[in-house]
Formats: C-alpha cells, sequence, structure tokens
C-alpha cells in the first residue's frame, strides 16, 4: 500500500483547495478590526483651552429629527420641472427642491454616497459610527448583532440626550437599551409596504409636539420595499414617495427654531429595486438638511461639496449637537454647515469651520494610531505619511491659533486634505472587493473539483505513476518566482498572489499530465480504449447519484433553499436512498430470480447465485432502508430555527437540562439522554465483541474495554451535575462546582488517553497458536467457550480465521511446497478479530470522538447523536447489502470501488446532522456554551474556547470525515454473512478473508481508498464551489449578507475541518496498514523456526 | 400486431388524457367557484375518479388485464375485494412516503391524503388494472427485463413519470415566491398530473421508436 502517495495527494489536494478559499474570501469578505474605546467630554481636543470640557459648550443645535427613508435614491429626490413626462419614481418630492430653492439658506440637497456593502444594517452601522463597516467587524460579539464600537447614539445617551427612536426594527438589534424610548416595527417582510411606515406616522407628529425628546429618529422602509417588490418604476412607488413628501413637509412644519432636520437615504437601489453592491445607482443616496433658523452661509459657499460621503454625517452631526466625534469616525465635518472663522460670535454660536476641522482631524489621527497599534492591515508607508502630513498641519495650526492671526485659507484646505486622504486609505483597505481574486479563488476552486473528479476516475492508474512531484515542484518555483518578481517591481511581497500562481500552475500541470497518462494507458491497452475513453461523457456524469449532488449544489444559490436546508438534505438523503433499492430492482438483483424453464441452462447467471443469499441480502437492505428512513425522520425534529422561518419552533432538546423548569420533563429528558448514551457505548462494544476484536490485550483493545465505558460514565454524571438546579443542593455547593470542572476535565483527559492508545497500538488482532495440529479448519470441534475473552460461539464460528496464516505464508514462500504434511506438522495459528483489523480501530475512534463531541453539546443532542449512530450503520449495511447483491450475481467486477451513491449519501449525511445536531448557517445560531464545558470560568487565550466551538459546530462534518474509509471496509467485513448461504463457512478459508483481501491486493487497496477519498473530497469541494459561486453572483442580493456570506463561511469552515479529519482517518488506516505489516512479519520468522 | 397494439395504447392514452382535461373543465362549468387551486381537494376527487372510471373501463373493454384460470363468480368477487384493499394499501402507504419525505403529520392530513389517493389513482390503479392483484408481479414488472408486453412497458413509463413528477412538484415549496400553487400539496399534485400526461403522451412514441429493440419474453 502506497500510504504515503496517497497521504501527500491528499495533502496536495486540501491546500490547492485552501488556497482558493483563502483567495476568494480575501477578496469578497472585508475584515476590519473594532476598536472598542469611546470618546468622552474630557477629551482634550481643543488646543486653546486645554481643560476645558467641549459638551459644556453651547451647541449649535439642541434638537434634532433624522428621517430615515430607505434606499431613497438621489433620483427620486430630485425635482425637474421640466420634465413633462415624469416616471413613476420621478419628481414625487417636490418638497426638497421647493425649500431649497426658497429659502437657500435654510436647506440644502446633496447626493449622499454609501460604501459597499450597501446594505441596511452595514449603513446603519456606517452613519452612527462614522467608520466603514464591513461584512466582518472582528470584536464584534457574533451572538448578537448590538453595535459595540463608539457612536452617536451612545454619546448622545452619555450626555443626557433623550435619544426617541421609531421604525424599523434592525435598530433596536443595533442599540439595544440604548434609545431614550423605542417603537420598533418588523421590518422582515419585504412584502409588507406599510407596517413600518404606518405604525411610524401614528406616533411621530404627537412626539414631535411633545416636548418629551432631543434626538428623534424614524427609519421609513416603504419605499425600500416597495423598490424588492415591485422595482422603482412602479406605481406602488409614486404612491410612497409622495406619501413620504407629505410626512416631509408636516414634519418641517412642526419643526422648532433649534431643531435640525435630516432627511436621508441610507443607499440607493439599481433599476430592479436590489442593493448591496457597490454601483452607483446603490450607493447614492440623496440627504437633505433644513433648519427655521439659518444653516448656511448667504452668500454661496466657496467651496459646496458635489457628493456628501456617508461618512460625513457622523462628526458633523456630533459637533452641531455639542457630542464629541464617535472614536472610530474616519469622516469629515461638512463644512458650509458650520460659520467662517471669525463670524463665531453672532447668534449662530458653536464651533467655527477652522475648529470643527482641528477637532476632527485630531480625532482621526487618534483613532489611526489607536487602530494601526492593533492591526496590521494598512499599509506602513501610506500610514506614516498620513501621520507627518498630520504633524506638519497641526504645527502650523497650533503656531497659527497661538499667535492669534487669523488662519490662511489654505490651512482650512489642508486640514480637510488630510481628512479626506484618511478617508481613502480606510475606504481602499476596508471597504472594496476585489474582484480579481474573487476570480482567481473562483478559477482555483473550479480547477481543484475537476482534478479531484479526474483523481477519483483514474486513481488505479495515477496511483501507479509519481504524478505529484512535478506539480509540486512546478508550485514551489512559480510561487517562489512570483515572490521574487514582486519583491523586485513593488518592493513588497503580497502572499495572497503568490499563493494563487503556486496553486494554479500545480494544478494545471497536473491536469496535463493525468491527461498524457490517461492517452498513454488508453494507447497501452487497446482493448479497453473505448471503456476508458468516454469516462467524461455527459451520460457518465448524468447518474442519479451525481444529479443529487447537483441539485444540492444547486440549492445553495437560492436564499429559500439555504433557509431551508436542513429540510431540503433530508429531502434528498431520502430520494437517493430510495433509488438504490429501485435500481438494483430495475437490475433484477433485488429478487432471486423466478426459474425460467424456456431459457437454456448455459445461460444462467453465475454459479453462485443463490435464491435465499439474494432474499437475505435484499431483505437487509430493505430492514436498513427502514432504519435509514425512520432516523432520517426522528433527526429532522433536532432542528434549530434561523430567524427568517417565520413561525418555526425550535426543538425542545435544544435547550439545556439546567433550564428547565418542570421536573418531571427534566428527568425524562435526562433518562432519555443516559439511555442513548448507553446505547451507543453498548453498540460499539457489541459490534467490536461481535468481530472478535475485544480479546487481545493491546491498547485498542484497553480503550474499547475499560475507557469507552469510563468516559459515557463520565458524562452521564457531569450531565447530572451541570443539572442539578443550584438552589437544592446548598451544603454541596462546593463539591457540585469542583465536580462541573473535574468531570468534563476528565472525559478530555480519558478521551485523549483513548485517541492516544488507539494511535500507538491500533492492532486488535488476538492469536492463539495450538499445539494441536488441525487437519482441516472446519473438522476442528469448535473451540471451548471462554468468557473472560468475550467470544461468543457464533463469533467463534464466523470470525476465527485460521487459515490466513497459512494462506500469507504460502503466497511469501512461493507455495512451492507441498502443504498438506507441511501443514499437518506445524501449529496452526487462529487469529480473532484479523477480519476486522482495520475497521475495529478507526470505528472506535469515531466512536471516542463522538462521545467527546457529546460532550461539547446540549445533552439533549445524545439522541440526534444515537440516530446518527444508527443512520450512519444502516447506510454502511445498504451500501455493504447493494454490493453484495451486485457481486452475488456476478455483476461486480472485483476491485474495491465504492460507487457514487454511498458517497454522496455519505457526504449529505453530513450535511443533515450538521442541523439535525441544532446548528444553523448563522452567526447567532453558534453555540457558545460549547466554550466554557469544562472551563465555567472562562478562558484567557482565545485557541481552545475557539477549538472547542469549532469542534461543537462541525461535530457531524468531524464524525462523517474520519468514519468515511468506513464505506471501503464495510462490504468486506459483511462479506461473510453474505456468501455463507453458498457455501458453510470454514469449509474453505477464501470466505472468512474479509479485510484480509485488502491486504494481498495493496495496489487495489491504495487505489480504492484514494479513490473514497477524492470522491468525498469532490462532493464537498463542488458544495463550497457552488456556495463561493452563490456568493460571487448574488453580491448584490437582499440576503447576501444574511444568507450567502454566512453560509459561505459555514460551508468553507466546514470543509476545511472535513479536510482535516478526512486526512486524520486515512493516517489511522495507513498507521493500522504499517502495523500489520509489522505483526505478519513478526509471525512469519516466530513460526519458521 | 405491433402497431396495433401501438395504436390501441395511443387512442387509449388519448381517451385518458381527455377525460383528465374534462374532470378539469366540467366542474368548472357546473360547479361554482370552483378552480385547481382555490378548491384544490374538489378538483384532486374529480380528477382522481375519472381517471380510475377510464382506467378500468378501458383497460377492461381491451381486455388487457391477465387471463384468470378461474371463471367462478366467487374468484372474480375475491379478486375485487383484493384490488379495493391493494388500492387502500396503497393510499396508506403513499401516504406514509409522502410525510416521511417531510409533509406535515397531522395538520393538512386530509390534503396529503388526497394527494396519496390521486397518486394511487394513477399508478397503482394502473398496475391492478394491467397485472391484477399481485405485488410479486408488480416488482417484478419495474426491472429491466421484466416487461412481458407493451402495456407492461407503458406502465414502466406511466408510473416512472408520474413518481418524478410528483417528486420534481415538491421543489417549488420552499422558495418564498407566495403564489397560490406552492400551497401543499397543489404544486404536488399538479406536478403528478403533468408528469402522468408527459408518461401517457410518452408510452406510446417511445415503444414506437423502440419497437425493433423490444422483444417480449412469452408470459
Ligand atoms: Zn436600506
Ligand atoms: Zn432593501
Amino acid at each position: 500500500m502506497k500510504r504515503l502517495l496517497i497521504l501527500s495527494l491528499l495533502l496536495w489536494v486540501c491546500v490547492v483547495f485552501y488556497v482558493g478559499i483563502y483567495l476568494f474570501v480575501g477578496g469578497f469578505l472585508l475584515v476590519r478590526l473594532e476598536v472598542n474605546r469611546t470618546s468622552t467630554c474630557g477629551d482634550v481636543l481643543h488646543p486653546g483651552e486645554e481643560q476645558g470640557d467641549f459638551c459644556h459648550v453651547k451647541p449649535r443645535f439642541r434638537r434634532a429629527v433624522l428621517l430615515i427613508i430607505d434606499a431613497l435614491k438621489i433620483d427620486f429626490a430630485r425635482f425637474d420641472p421640466t420634465n413633462a413626462t415624469p416616471r413613476h419614481y420621478e419628481n414625487k418630492l417636490p418638497v426638497l427642491e421647493e425649500t431649497a430653492s426658497s429659502r437657500p439658506s435654510h436647506s440644502r440637497l446633496y447626493p449622499f454616497r454609501a460604501d459597499p456593502p450597501t446594505t441596511t444594517m452595514q449603513r446603519i452601522k456606517g452613519f452612527t459610527t462614522g467608520s466603514l463597516p464591513t461584512f466582518i467587524d472582528v470584536g464584534n460579539n457574533f451572538a448578537s448583532s448590538a453595535i459595540l464600537e463608539d457612536n452617536l447614539i451612545h454619546q448622545l445617551g452619555q450626555i443626557g440626550k433623550r435619544v426617541v427612536f421609531m421604525g424599523d426594527d434592525t435598530w433596536e438589534s443595533l442599540f439595544p437599551k440604548k434609545f431614550y424610548r423605542s417603537l420598533p416595527f418588523p421590518s422582515f417582510n419585504v412584502k409588507d409596504l406599510h407596517t413600518v411606515d404606518d405604525g411610524i406616522l401614528q406616533h411621530l407628529y404627537p412626539t414631535m409636539v411633545s416636548d418629551d425628546w432631543d434626538v428623534l429618529v424614524a427609519h421609513f422602509l416603504g419605499v425600500d420595499h416597495c423598490g424588492h417588490r415591485f422595482g422603482p418604476d412602479h406605481p406602488a412607488m409614486a404612491d410612497k414617495l409622495t406619501q413620504m413628501d407629505g410626512v416631509i413637509r408636516s414634519v418641517i412644519e412642526r419643526l422648532e427654531n433649534d431643531t435640525l432636520l435630516v432627511v436621508m437615504g441610507d443607499h440607493g437601489m439599481t433599476d430592479t429595486g436590489d442593493h448591496g453592491g457597490e454601483s452607483q445607482k446603490e450607493t447614492d443616496a440623496a440627504i437633505f438638511l433644513y433648519s427655521p433658523s439659518p444653516l448656511f452661509p448667504k452668500l454661496p459657499f466657496q467651496s459646496e461639496p458635489d457628493v456628501v460621503p456617508q461618512t460625513d454625517l457622523v462628526p458633523t452631526l456630533a459637533l452641531l449637537l455639542g457630542v464629541p466625534i464617535p472614536y472610530s469616525s474616519v469622516g469629515q465635518v461638512l463644512l458650509p454647515l458650520f460659520p467662517p472663522h471669525g463670524q463665531t460670535e453672532g447668534a449662530v454660536g458653536g464651533l467655527s469651520q477652522l475648529e470643527a476641522l482641528w477637532i476632527n482631524a485630531k480625532q482621526v489621527n487618534r483613532f489611526l494610531k489607536t487602530y494601526s497599534g492593533m492591526a496590521k492591515d494598512i499599509p506602513a508607508e501610506s500610514l506614516s505619511k498620513l501621520q507627518d502630513v498630520f504633524s506638519r498641519v497641526s504645527s502650523d495650526y497650533l503656531s497659527t491659533v497661538g499667535k492669534g492671526q487669523t488662519p490662511s485659507p489654505e490651512l482650512a484646505a489642508s486640514l480637510q486634505a488630510y481628512l479626506t486622504s484618511v478617508r481613502d486609505t480606510c475606504r481602499a483597505t476596508w471597504a472594496r472587493f476585489s474582484p480579481l481574486k474573487m476570480a482567481a479563488g473562483l478559477a482555483i476552486l473550479a480547477f481543484a473539483c475537476l482534478l479531484c473528479f479526474i483523481l477519483s476516475e483514474l486513481s488505479c492508474v495515477l496511483i501507479r505513476e509519481n504524478v505529484l512531484r512535478a506539480p509540486v515542484v512546478a508550485a514551489l518555483s512559480v510561487g517562489v518566482c512570483v515572490a521574487a518578481g514582486q519583491l523586485f517591481t513593488q518592493g513588497y511581497i503580497e502572499v495572497a498572489w503568490c499563493l494563487a500562481a503556486a496553486a494554479l500552475s500545480s494544478e494545471l500541470l497536473f491536469l496535463w499530465r493525468a491527461h498524457r497518462v490517461r492517452t498513454s494507458v488508453v494507447a497501452g491497452n487497446g482493448s479497453k480504449a473505448p471503456k476508458r475513453a468516454n469516462w467524461l461523457t455527459l451520460r457518465h456524469l448524468l447518474v442519479p447519484p451525481l444529479l443529487v449532488s447537483l441539485l444540492r449544489c444547486a440549492s445553495l444559490l437560492s436564499d429559500s433553499y439555504v433557509i431551508a436546508e436542513g429540510r431540503v438534505v433530508t429531502f434528498l438523503v431520502f430520494s437517493l436512498s430510495l433509488y438504490i433499492p429501485i435500481h438494483l430492482n430495475w437490475d433484477g438483483l433485488l429478487l432471486p430470480p423466478s426459474h425460467d424453464p424456456l431459457k437454456p441452462a448455459g445461460l444462467l447467471p453465475s454459479p453462485a447465485l443463490s435464491p435465499s443469499a439474494v432474499r437475505k441480502e435484499s431483505s437487509t437492505l430493505v430492514a436498513c432502508l427502514g432504519l435509514l428512513v425512520g432516523s432520517l425522520y426522528l433527526s429532522l425534529s433536532f432542528h434549530g430555527c434561523r430567524e427568517e422561518q417565520g413561525t418555526c419552533q425550535p426543538s425542545p432538546f435544544l435547550s439545556p437540562l439546567s433550564r428547565l423548569q418542570d421536573n418531571k420533563l427534566k428527568n425524562l429528558h435526562y433518562v432519555l439522554s443516559l439511555a442513548s448514551l448507553g446505547l451507543w457505548t453498548y453498540l460499539l462494544r457489541r459490534w467490536l465483541r461481535h468481530y472478535g476484536n475485544l480479546n487481545s490485550s493491546g491498547g485498542t483493545v484497553f480503550t474499547a474495554r475499560v475507557i469507552l465505558p469510563l468516559l459515557s460514565v463520565c458524562l452521564g454524571l457531569h450531565w447530572a451535575v451541570s443539572a442539578t438546579p443550584e438552589d437544592s443542593f446548598r451544603n454541596l455547593a462546593d463539591l457540585i462546582s469542583l465536580a462541573q470542572l473535574a468531570l468534563p476535565r476528565a472525559a478530555f483527559c480519558l478521551l485523549g488517553l483513548g485517541l492516544l492508545l488507539i494511535w500507538l497500538d491500533p492492532l486488535t488482532v488476538f492469536v492463539k497458536t495450538r499445539t494441536v495440529a488441525p487437519a482441516r479448519g472446519s473438522s476442528l470441534p469448535p473451540p471451548r467457550y471462554r468468557a473472560s475473552t468475550g467470544i461468543s460461539p457464533q463469533a467463534e464460528l464466523h470470525h476465527l480465521i485460521p487459515q490466513i496464516y497459512q494462506r500469507m505464508r504460502r503466497s511469501l514462500e512461493d507455495g512451492e511446497l507441498s502443504g498438506g504434511a507441511e501443514l499437518d506438522s506445524r501449529p496452526a495459528v487462529e487469529a480473532y478479530g484479523l477480519g476486522t483489523v482495520y475497521s475495529a480501530p478507526l470505528l472506535l475512534f469515531c466512536g471516542l470522538l463522538g462521545i467527546g463531541l457529546l460532550l461539547l453539546h446540549p445533552e439533549g443532542m445524545a439522541l440526534s447523536f444515537l440516530l446518527l449512530l444508527l443512520q450512519t450503520g444502516a447506510l454502511l449495511h445498504i451500501h455493504a447489502s447493494s454490493t453484495a447483491l451486485n457481486s452475488l450475481h456476478g455483476a461486480h467486477s472485483g476491485g474495491f470501488d465504492v460507487p457514487w451513491t454511498p458517497v454522496v449519501l455519505w457526504s449529505l449525511a453530513a450535511t443533515q446532522f450538521f442541523h439535525a445536531t441544532g446548528h444553523l448557517p448563522t452567526f447567532p445560531s453558534i453555540q457558545w456554551n460549547a466554550a466554557f464545558v469544562g472551563f465555567p470560568g472562562g478562558h484567557t487565550g482565545t485557541i481552545l474556547p475557539a477549538s472547542l466551538v469549532t469542534l461543537n459546530t462541525f461535530a457531524s462534518h468531524i464524525l462523517f470525515a474520519a468514519g468515511c474509509p468506513l464505506l471501503l471496509f464495510w462490504p468486506l467485513v459483511c462479506e461473510v454473512r453474505g456468501s455463507r448461504g453458498v457455501r458453510a463457512v470454514g469449509e474453505d478459508g477464501e470466505d472468512a478473508v474479509m479485510e484480509m483481501r485488502l491486504r494481498e491486493n495493496p495496489q487495489q487497496f491504495s487505489s480504492a481508498l484514494l479513490q473514497l477519498s477524492t470522491r468525498y473530497l469532490f462532493i464537498l469541494g463542488a458544495q463550497v464551489f457552488a456556495s463561493v459561486c452563490a456568493a460571487a453572483i448574488l453580491r448584490r442580493h437582499l440576503m447576501v449578507w444574511k444568507v450567502f456570506a454566512p453560509k459561505l463561511m459555514f460551508e468553507a469552515s466546514g470543509f476545511l475541518v472535513s479536510c482535516v479529519f478526512l486526512l486524520i482517518g486515512v493516517t489511522l488506516v495507513s498507521r493500522v496498514d504499517m502495523a500489520v505489516g509489522r505483526w505478519f512479519k513478526r509471525l512469519l520468522p516466530d513460526e519458521s523456526r | 400486431m405491433w402497431d396495433h397494439e401501438i395504436k390501441a395504447m395511443a387512442s387509449s392514452h388519448a381517451l385518458i388524457a381527455s377525460s383528465l382535461f374534462l374532470a378539469t373543465v366540467v366542474p368548472a362549468v357546473l360547479v361554482q367557484g370552483f378552480s385547481v387551486y382555490g378548491t384544490h381537494l374538489l378538483w384532486l376527487y374529480s380528477v382522481s375518479g375519472t381517471v380510475s372510471l377510464v382506467n378500468i373501463s378501458v383497460f377492461w373493454l381491451l381486455g388487457v388485464s391477465p387471463p384468470t384460470k378461474k371463471h367462478s363468480l366467487g374468484y372474480k368477487l375475491s379478486r375485487l375485494f383484493r384490488s379495493c384493499i391493494y388500492f387502500l394499501l396503497s393510499c396508506l402507504f403513499y401516504h406514509t412516503v409522502v410525510v416521511l419525505y417531510g409533509a406535515p403529520l397531522i395538520e393538512s392530513a386530509l390534503e396529503t391524503f388526497s394527494l396519496a389517493v390521486l397518486l394511487t389513482s394513477l399508478t397503482t390503479l394502473r398496475c391492478l388494472c394491467v397485472l391484477g392483484p399481485n405485488v410479486q408481479a408488480w416488482i417484478r414488472v419495474f426491472s429491466r427485463h421484466g416487461a412481458m408486453s407493451v402495456w407492461d412497458t407503458s406502465l414502466q413509463i406511466t408510473v416512472a413519470c408520474t413518481v418524478v413528477g410528483a417528486w420534481v412538484g415538491a421543489f417549488p415549496i420552499p422558495l418564498d415566491w407566495d403564489r397560490p400553487w406552492q400551497v401543499w400539496p397543489v404544486s404536488c399534485s399538479l406536478g403528478s398530473v403533468i408528469g402522468f400526461l408527459t408518461g401517457l403522451v410518452a408510452a406510446p412514441a417511445w415503444i414506437h421508436y423502440h419497437r425493433k429493440q423490444l422483444t417480449y419474453k412469452c408470459k
């Protein structure tokens, strides 16, 4: 067996996938660190009054009204009187233009440019923090969407302003408990145009008239929802905009002199009414500023901005209302709103332009310093350039103000220039998709999938050649070349592009080599040529299992299907498993053929055919199908709920026991969980014992005998302790808290020890040497039953493999010696458990791992884990039975190839149980409690809790990936049962060889193992590719940041974890293979002495 | 011989298909407020009743059903009785399968059962007509070499089309389009009826184009 080659090939494939994912995610998911500092009134930002507290300076405005009209595009707000035939969305807001032209010193209308991603939540974050929120703001608490960064609402609350909010309930989740009064309305239903708006209108005017507020925020959603539902050019949009026109008019009527009105859109919309991307139609919203008291300088201001960036709202509002600018704001004050220098003494009050700019620049500089100390994503050279500019400008300013001179206009201009360049630097880092990187990632992933497919189809040919060396060498050399080139031309290295070049070159080289190998093979054996040549035809690809896999991939492109993913996957598993018996029946393999007297006897199928065996296999298959379907159906009741699923109730098993109030229910849940845990352990041990793997005294057997039961006892006790109500056993509180700490830790230790023992000594073979020589295996009196070794008579009968040794020896010694006499004089060897020597350690490994992962889940999930075990067993048996039925009829060609159907089922089951263990591909649904199992006091680092949460989230991916090689072993394990009807067991040694067949055909074993793993990787990789495509294609979709981007992240991380554990599983198999080889070697000289 | 049988099949299929259309159109004229979505159950029953009746009469007139050995009234009655039992069992079977596929268990159980009745009258009833109440024969027919006459082949094609149609009909249900035909079980029953119609058209066509390859064993 070519262990190293297989492992390195798999590793290489995984690395190529990783590089593709890394590149795409790097271009698509913009990441930014959150600075969790807040500005305070005490911040010394003024140069003159060092002790001054600028919150106490009388602000320009006492109150403000913010009317946010979602998706108010600038085209909606403009008014063109010459337009005789306005479209439905044109000229419907005349109030803005009327006011702006009739009272130019009171009002202005500007285009208001948003930064991508132009989705409502990110935009609200943007114009309250003044920053450039990305999809992932690291440091954000994933469990809730509340904004932890410094923001305007927080600052207003700090200073004692009463903020009243009404409208889109996104605000309520972003600013929980921050409002003086809040009237949220449900925003989820896009088809509902009126609930939010009507709700606001009910309360808006009464609130304005009353004196119970300082800042009023009203967020209307009707226009946005109208766009999503009908598009902008629709009569409904005209109605909606006319309604908004009326609202603005009535608000303006009710304004008082000390109040500022801001009407704005958070983003625009495309011609189809969508938003989220970065086209100008989506980014350009409108902002309208108005105050009953004069707001702008009389004469036209010298530098009227063409477009107002959205970040600029925060510093402007903050300084106009007299609060500190939020810490992470990178915006720039809107200069026309501040009086020029020297005019502040008038009636207006507040800061002058230069003062405002100076405060702003100082705050931005402080933020930049803090941020660059935390993260390294802003290039160092631009940082130092900015720093230089700031120190120059600040010395200029200080000297000018210190001398009391009138500042030159250049000073204001250079302050502005500094602020603009900071914002541009930040935007370049945080708010720009990189289409080139995304495309490169997509290409690498597509090639990686193709490569996996080719590798799986041609595994038996490719494994003979040394296909890996050239691609790896090419990758290394190209990577180094690109790095050197970058260093030479740019002066620094961009790792992503070096990796991309390396991965692409190695993929292409591999594909070319595979093509050459294939053609040479085709040329080599002419007769097989047609069979091999057309393996990539459409007919070959459109088999039902691959079709199901394709459907699953296609379902990732629709938000509804992603939301209903758990049910969709269950549906597909059910369909594909029903396909197995139907397909067998179609081939006439399910039922024993009726005897046909007309048919000549010579045409009867292979002699191995026996009706009873066929009937037995078929009934096993049907029974297992029933078990599979049952567990599929039951697994549906363990699903959690996404917020998009309106009427869904999460499974009652998902809440931990300690939260259950009803004592009876609690006990019932506990007993159920305990029973499933016990059954899990029992079934594992029962299987091992049945195949005689519990007889020797090695490490694995010790694990199965001692550690496995101990581990489950630990887990059961841990559940009991953690479910005890804290107040019921006061006097035992110390003991309980100790147990809460000690039990899970003991379980972790046991788990580690068990896994280590399996790794160190994976053999479960018990050799019994007998001095009495047997003439033939079957003529022996059955060995006596020995309870201590745990062998049942049935196991002895079926699973002793007495002839193995002789067969091996014969094949080793070229079998020239005449056997009979020699055999008689030598002691025969019986090996218990040799038939399942590969699968037993792997199964035990997965079983132990399963209990360990169960430890990280809520107690109720034990039932789901039991279902997982049952379903896995059913799947394996169905696979084994269908293989046996195929081979019984002589239809099977030999070799150990695992067909696509079970592999696809296996991978779908992984996703199914991801959902059936209460997980969902959304961030709020991550089970953070897992991080505190065994560490109730919290952690100091981040690696340990992160890995615990990862293990919890991807538990089913881990189990299925590690157990993947079982698909290869199971038909061999079940082989004895299948052929017993034909020949009596033991009559011929060949019947009981089981997994030793693999040992006899190392070449086929290697190619089958490689094929199985690459097939599994192909299916997982295709899913990742599909979700990457979904994210790339649907960048503009309403749901991209809510559905597709989280799905992409979960799919990608699931893939990474699966890869790692698939490699671990394959490594364990090769470790066993090595141990078996050594065992035979040790046996051989021993016996020939 | 071939042409004759194919012609008979085509005309009988045309008859069944037109009866399906009649079952949709006639109630729409006669019953107030009848529509495929609005009064879906009514449409379901009208379609399944009509299809059953037409199927039975067509196959009885054509004499396709397997020759019975005995002609006694008692034997015929027991066959009829067994057929009824099989019909019911098949309804229950389809109901179970549909529920396992994810249909709601308790609420809208009536709708689910109606779908099961429709599926039974589109598939099992044809099996009953062609093969008689003999499950072994049904299972055998659905294998590559299991068909023993053109009617068996047409049975294979129509049943497969109907079941696949119902399966495909489940796909639009999770989509958030809020269309009236997405309501359970409208899309599935529509899918199965459309699949059945496709099968009715496809079966004679397929047999016609593959008549050279088709060889049937004698019974
Ligand atoms: Zn919005
Ligand atoms: Zn929107």
